[in-house]
Order: structure tokens, then sequence, then C-alpha cells
């Protein structure tokens, strides 16, 4: 029972312990210094880091927003999503259609339609391309399609109180049916090449270095927020009321809750992170199609969060970080062995690692220090991930 | 995929009338000299007889020349002709560079002389006869004449159905001649329904209409273009057939066959989604058990299935290569292969993963869908990522020939077939045998059931061995119908979770029922959506069927629901 004095403590609770402050800040410093390194020190010197390194970590820090976001409704509300991909490509390619028109007559057709529409013998844009000239409009996109969308499928799901693996698998063949959509020319999203060949963004070209380092800070910027809003959130009373929905929804409902209204909200907040994501990872990346919708992608992005440790906010980030450096080092070095060591991994973690890597450090912490680890999310946490 | 068989028909429907055109023409000269009208065609030598002039008319470049004179070889009584257009027939016809004729039966080693039988090496230089589709044509056309006479009904079916689609209005006395004389029902049917094609153009008004009546009864589309061709209007504004009773009759008549046309098309499309209804069901009844019954989320299902069909291609390589002469049975022999093979499979998955993560479901989805990946890189690294050669055996290849323009594929049926048989199989399993009540009893409750002494454990890895064995079965059945690669199974994941989910979990009747409904479902709303659109609308319609009845079709009802 939770009395409200122990509601009282836990909001005046701080934000994250010291020590995790530090790691936060001292990691978001030194990632903020290699574009700086890649522009100001020439290709050749000690100092220098190579356009590949940036490209490959803002990949990933949008990877890391995903996971985040799927951590946000998996971890603490147990809503398992097999559809985190549909939003992450819904924000994708609402950005991609606000870049598609930015390149204007400069595509190879010479067209004011993109090269595909003109391919098709389009002669004007359909009418969900309506505004997506302006940027702002297409960033509202970004947000509203993946909300709404998820709005819309949570009411429904939630009201029928689907749970578990039912909603799993159903969010999963929402994902499958909306990709066979995406893959058809005549949705008007390029079917199977999507959108690609960007040339600039606000004016400015893509395919600059200072452009790329402006994109990549914004993704840490934004990924901060987000890891600091998820924080808010999941401290905030409502956080307790969610985590309850995941241990014993039941009984939270014989306690006077309606849990409709709280698992709509964060599992709607969830697909905007994750669009917001999807709209990050596109200019950076120079292509959106709808193989990013595809089962194995969001199943991955499971697996990001499993192997970090759910419930732990921190933990997706490093999860996604750690699964998809081995992925690049696997992919390049032995790359019929990669499908091998995703399912392994997929297997251990699931028996051998239930609480991810984070969990795993606190038991080494506990265990070497014999000092109750700080770790953030606290103990419950540790406890409710099951 | 499932309208291919169509295809070829359309195809040669296509063929056949291209051909009739050009054939008119050649077969009116050569008809019009039979009935002593000859003098009008002053042109043409007058050669009656089987000559040499004949035969270097046979062997001139021109395809006009050999039209013709295989047009005339065809309406001599003589034996040799009729040996000469079998030889045509099977290109068996060698022509000298000096334009003489020869036949061989041996690929060209001797010749024979086609007037006298004598036999000699064949002269140097000589090649087979240049036969081109028209020409071809024109063969078969020669030859379907002279098989309206054959003594054999069939041959006499098969010659008047042929000249249906390319016999021209100069056949019009010979198949009067025979018709009379037709004792075989179905023979004299397609002869009256040459007749009335034949007769369609004619001057009298009355027989014109007869002429429709008939066609437009035969329910054939072939014939479309042709009555069609009554009511077009000529470029003054006056009607192509001048008289309205026969354009009526002609109206009508496109309007029973285009009813026939929507009759084939719905029985098409009843036995296409039967067909595809038992595919999913194959696909889905394995996980109707490791799923419905015993609550495992095996996202290593599809990669089951493809075991399966890898196993029936092993089994296949070892017939090929040491059982020759029983190939043709190799599916037979795959079935136990097949299913023992998975269901080992998923036993060693059951002991070594699953078991330790029964109760935590959202843990056990990620822990197979590992396992399928592995599953997957392992049959790449095996068989390579190129997909295998899985052949019908003779016995399921063809097909059945129901009704005009509705061609039953044997595979398919075999599968619809074997789906039953299957389904019956597993009911049998759970309902008539001390396995099936132990894994009834642990559906229903765990606990109770260990305590009065059931092995829930030993149970466990069993059902799981048998859901994996009937996906293995699946398997079989799918490697009979498409592409057998280590993306297979990825194919029918989101497919079987569906028939489960939509049928109610634990349910066997719910997933017989949920797999042929959505085969007809998406079946009857292809030809209005297209495949891929149906498909979406389907998983629509699947979210939001669950939303209504998140139980699936039959939900348990009673104490045993939840």
């Amino acid at each position: 029972m939770i009395t409200s004095a122990d509601l009282m403590h836990l909001s005046r609770r701080p934000l994250f312990p010291p020590a995790v402050w530090t790691a936060i800040v001292a990691a978001i410093l030194v990632m903020a210094a290699l574009p700086a390194l890649n522009l100001f020190f020439p290709p050749g010197s000690a100092l220098h880091i190579s356009s590949y390194t940036i490209a490959v970590c803002g990949r990933f820090m949008c990877y890391a927003m995903a996971a985040l976001a799927l951590d946000l409704a998996w971890g603490y509300a147990g809503i398992l999503s097999l559809g985190h991909g549909l939003f992450f490509a819904l924000g994708g390619y609402a950005h991609g259609m606000y870049l598609m028109r930015a390149i204007g007559r400069d595509g190879s057709y010479h067209s004011d339609l993109p090269d595909f529409m003109v391919f098709l013998n389009w002669k004007s844009y359909p009418w969900y391309w309506a505004f997506t000239d302006h940027f702002l409009y297409a960033m509202l996109l970004v947000v509203l399609v993946p909300g709404v969308l998820a709005f819309v499928f949570g009411y429904f799901a939630f009201r029928s109180r689907i749970k578990g693996v039912y909603f799993s698998i159903i969010t999963q063949a929402l994902t499958y049916a909306a990709m066979l959509l995406f893959f058809r020319n005549e949705t008007g999203f390029g079917g199977n090449n999507g959108f690609t060949d960007f040339k600039r963004i606000l004016g400015f070209d893509i395919t600059q270095s200072a452009t790329r380092a402006a994109l990549y800070w914004i993704t840490l910027a934004v990924l901060a927020l987000m890891l600091v809003a998820a924080r808010l959130v999941t401290q905030s009373k409502l956080g307790r009321v969610l985590t309850g929905v995941r241990d014993a929804e039941n009984r939270l409902r014989f306690l006077g809750y309606e849990p409709l209204g709280f698992k709509l909200f964060v599992w709607t907040l969830s697909a905007v992170m994750c669009g917001i994501a999807g709209a990050l990872y596109v200019p950076q990346i120079g292509i959106i199609n709808p193989g990013e919708m595809s089962t194995s992608n969001s199943i991955e992005m499971v697996i990001w969060v499993a192997t970090g440790g759910r419930g732990t906010l921190i933990g997706p980030i490093i999860g996604a970080g750690v699964i998809n450096s081995l992925k690049l080092w696997f992919t390049s070095v032995f790359p019929d062995y990669w499908l091998y060591a995703l399912g392994l991994v997929f297997v251990l973690v699931t028996l051998f690692l239930p609480q991810g890597i984070v969990g795993l450090v606190r038991q080494l912490a506990a265990r070497l220090g014999g000092v109750r680890s700080e770790g953030i999310g606290g103990r419950e946490n540790a406890e409710g991930a099951k | 995929m499932h309208h291919a068989v169509f295809l070829p028909r359309l195809h040669q429907a296509l063929l056949n009338s291209v051909l009739g055109a050009t054939l008119g023409l050649a077969s009116l000269s050569f008809c019009a000299q039979a009935q002593g009208a000859a003098a009008q065609q002053t042109q043409q030598p007058q050669a009656v007889d089987l000559d040499t002039s004949l035969l270097s008319l046979l062997a001139s470049d021109s395809s006009d020349d050999k039209v013709a004179a295989i047009n005339r070889l065809s309406r001599l009584p003589d034996p040799r002709a009729a040996k000469l257009l079998q030889a045509l027939a099977d290109g068996n016809v060698y022509a000298t560079p000096d334009n003489a004729i020869y036949l061989s039966d041996d690929g060209g080693a001797t010749a024979k002389d086609p007037l006298t039988g004598a036999s000699q090496p064949m002269p140097d230089g000589s090649d087979t006869l240049v036969i081109n589709n028209r020409v071809r044509g024109a063969i078969d056309n020669a030859r379907a004449i002279a098989q309206l006479r054959a003594p054999a009904a069939a041959e006499r079916l098969a010659a008047a159905r042929l000249l249906q689609q390319s016999g021209s209005e100069a056949l019009l006395p010979i198949v009067d001649e025979v018709l009379p004389q037709e004792t075989d029902s179905l023979a004299r049917a397609a002869l009256q329904i040459l007749q009335a094609r034949l007769r369609l153009s004619s001057k009298d008004p009355a027989v014109a209409r007869a002429a429709a009546d008939t066609l437009g009864a035969s329910g054939n589309a072939s014939f479309r273009p042709m009555l069609q061709a009554l009511l077009q209007r000529n470029p003054d504004g006056s009607y192509a057939e001048p008289d309205i009773s026969v354009r009526t009759a002609a109206a009508d008549a496109l309007e029973r066959i285009g009813r026939h046309m929507k009759m084939l098309e719905w029985t098409g499309n009843v036995f296409y989604g039967l067909s595809l209804g038992s595919v999913l069901l194959l696909a889905a009844l394995g996980l109707a058990i490791t799923f419905g019954l015993m609550g495992v989320i095996n996202m290593a299902h599809g990669e089951l299935l493809m075991i399966g069909a890898y196993a029936t291609y092993v089994v296949q390589t070892f017939f090929q290569h040491w059982l020759p002469g029983l190939v043709s049975w190799y599916v037979v022999a795959a079935l136990p292969v097949a299913f023992i093979v998975t269901a080992l499979v998923g036993m060693a998955l059951e002991r070594t993963v699953i078991r330790w993560l029964y109760g935590r479901p959202l843990e056990t989805l990620l822990a197979t869908w590992g396992i399928s990946l592995i599953l997957m890189q392992a049959v790449r690294s095996l068989f390579g990522a190129q997909n295998v050669e899985v052949a019908n055996p003779s016995w399921m290849s063809g097909g059945l020939n129901l009704l005009d323009g509705l061609t039953i594929a044997y595979n398919r049926l075999a599968i619809i077939v074997f789906a039953l048989m299957v389904v019956f199989f597993v009911w049998l399993l759970l309902n008539h045998t001390r396995l099936g009540l132990f894994v009834r009893a642990i559906t229903q409750n765990r606990a109770m059931a260990d305590c009065v002494g059931v092995p829930t454990s030993r149970i466990d890895m069993l059902a799981f061995g048998l859901g994996s064995g009937i996906a293995g079965l699946g398997g079989v059945a799918l490697s009979q119908l498409g592409n057998v690669g280590p993306a297979l199974g990825q194919g029918y994941i989101v497919d079987s979770f569906m028939v489960v989910v939509l049928g109610g979990v634990g349910q066997l009747a719910g997933t017989v029922i949920a797999g042929l409904g959505l085969g007809w479902v998406s079946k009857f709303l292809e030809p209005y959506s297209g495949a891929v659109m149906a498909k979406i609308i389907i998983l629509v319609l699947i979210v939001l069927f669950v939303q209504k009845r998140p139980q699936g079709l039959f939900a348990p009802k009673g104490r045993s629901a939840e």
C-alpha cells in the first residue's frame, strides 16, 4: 500500500542520483565533442573522427530514442509492442515528404514532382501531400501521424482489454499490413524504393559536414531531453500507476483506477517519441523505405530494450548501442554469423539476463561493494521487471 | 498465383482465334474445291493426287504454299497423306536442299520416300521442315478435319472442339454431313456447337438466330467476339447485321455467356478459397496446438514449416539418387520424415529453451524469435540462400477439367484432401488418445493435472513435439505449392497467428473455420481489390474483429474461460 506520505517522498526524489547525473553529463559531452573533432581537425590528424563514425553514432542515437520510447510502454506499462517500427517509419515518411519536396526541380526528371511520381505518370501531388513543403507542417505531421494512429488503435485495443501477447500479435499484424500498403506504388509513398536522394534541408545542403553535425547535435539534444522527460513521467504519480498497470492491472482496477487513460497516454507518448526518432533518422541516413516496417525491425527494437534492461530508461539506450555495434561488427567481419549471434542474444538474454545489462551491473556492484546500488529506477523497477 | 491455371487456357484461346482468322482464307480455298466449285479457283493447281508437285509445294519456303499444300493433303483419301500429316505434326518431315521431301522415324538417319515408302540414307544437307505457328495451326486443322470421321468418339470430340475455335465456313458441308451420323452424345453436342458457329453468319435470319441460341447455350467465352461482331455498327451507322431478330438473339446469347462466366468465376473462387483456406489451416494447425493449447507464443513456428519443406526436398533428392523408380511417391515418404524431423527439433527446443519460460509469454516470444533466426541461418548455411527445387510428383501435376474454362489443379486438390486428413488426425489424437486427454487436462488446470499424476513436464514436451510435427506436415504441403527457401516460414507466421487468434485459442474447430473462412474471404475480395489489398483488408478486419471478440470466434464459455 502506498500512502500519501510515500508519494510525497517519491515526488521529492532527485531526477537521477548524483553519480548517474555525472555519468549522463559526461556521456553527453563526449558525444557532443565528436562532430567538433570531425569538423575542426583535418583528415589524417590523430584527433580526427571520420564522417562515417559520426553518421553511425547519429543513427545509433535515433535507435536509442526508439528503444527509450519502447521502454516507456513495455518496461513501465507492460505493453509489449511489436509495431514500433511502424511509428518510427511513419515519422520518417512524414519528414521524408518535406525532404522530397525540398529537392525541387533537381530530380532526374527536373519536374516539380518527385521522380517516382513522374515515373507513375502522376500530374499533381495527392491530397495528403498538401502543405508538406512547409517544414513546420511536416514536423507537425511527424508528431501527429504516429500519435493519432497510436491513440485510435490504442483506444480500441485497451478498451476491449486486449493485453499481453494478443496485443503484441495485433500490433505486429498492423505493422505487416502497413508495410504491404507502403510497398504499393499507387499509395504515393514511392513503393519499394521509398524516399531517397534528398538534397537539402531548410535550404542547407544535406551532404555538407556542417549540416550533418547540426543534425547530430539536434539528435543528441532531443535524446537527452527525451530521457529527462521519460524520467519525469516515470517518477511522477502517473508513473507509479503505470507500474501498477504493468504488475497487476486487475488489482489496480479494483482499487478504483481506470487503466485505459494511463495506458493510452503512455502508449501515445511512446509512439510520438518513436516517430520523432524516425524523423531524425531519415535525413541522416538519406533514405526511408517500407523495409523499416518489416516484422524483424520491430522485434529487434524489443531486443535492444531487453538487452539493456527493461524499465530502466538508461538500459535501452545502452542496449541499442551495444546490439547495433555488434551488428556493425558482425556484418562487416562475419556476415554469415550475424543472425546466429542475434538469435543467441535473444535466447540468452531472455533466459539468463532478465534484467539486462543494467541489472547485471547493479548485481555486480551490489556484490562487489556490498553497498546497495543506487542505479536509476531504484529497487522497485528491478523487482517489477519480471 | 491461383489464376495461373487459367492463363495457359486463355493464351491458347487467343492463339486459336488468331489462327482461325488466318486459316479461314486458306481452308476456304480447299473446301471450295471439294464441293466441285474448283473452277473458280483457277489460280490453284488442280492436283488432287499425292504427287511430287504437291510435295514440292510443301517444301516451299513460303508459309502460304505450305498451308495450301497441307489443306490439300487433308482432302486426300490416300492413307499416305494421313501418314504424311502425322509426320508433319510430329516434326519428322525432312527437306533436302533441292526441295525433295522425306520422312524419318529415327531422328533423320534414314530417309523414307513419302510416295513409295522406299528407305535410303538421308541425303546430305537435309533438315527438318520449318514449321511456324501458322503452318502448325494448318496441320492441326487439317488433321482435325480428317478426324471428324475417326472411329474413336474421343478423337471426333477433340477434333470438333478444335474446329470450334478455328474452322471456317467452308467446313459447313462436312459438318452437315457427319452430324446426322454422329452417335456419341458429347461429340454430337460439340458438332452442333461447331455447326452453329459456322452458321452464325448465314444470310437466313432463322438459321442465324438458332445458331446464336446454340452458341449462347454453350457458355463458351471464345464465341463472344463473334457475337459482338454482329452487334457492331458500320461507320455509316447501320448495323453489321441488318436483321434485328438476329441482333436480339446475339445479345441474348452474349448475356447467357456472361452469366455462365460469372458462375464459373464464382465456382473457381469457391475452389481457390477452399484451397487457400486449407493452406492457411495446414500452416496454422501446429500453432493451434503449441499456442492454442499450450499457450506458447512460438515465433519459430514458420521455421518449423520451413524445416518440413526442406525435409521434403531432402527426401526428394534421396529418391532421385537411390530410388528413381519410385520418385513419384517421394511425397508420401516425406510425410513421416518431415513429421519426425520437425517433432524432434520442436522437442529439443522445448527441453532447452521453452520450458524455462512457461508462464512468461512475452519472454517466450522473444526467445522463440531468436530461435527462428538461428534456424533460418542454419538452413541457409546447410542448403544455401537460394531456393531449392521441389517438383510436384507426376500424379499431382496437371488438373481436372471440371467445366468448360475451369481447371482444378491436382496439387491443390491433393492439399485440400491432405488438410482434411491432418485435421482428422489431430482430432483423433486429442480426443481419443491418452496423450490427448493429458494435454487437455493440462490446458484446463495444470496444477490439478499434476496432482492426479499426469507427468506434466513430459506431456509438455510431447505436445510441443506434436505441434511441431504437424507444422512439418504443413511444410510438406507448402513445398508442393510454392518456393522452398530459407524465408519460407516468415511469410506464414503472421497469417498463422491470425488464424489461431481469429479461431479462438484452444479451439480446433475454431481454427478450421477461421482458416477456411479467411481463405474464402480473401479469394472473394481479390477480384475487387487485388491480392495485396485483400490481405491488408483482411488484417484490418481481423484487428477490428478481435476488438469486438478478444477471445476469437469460439470463445470458451463458463469455467474454462480464464
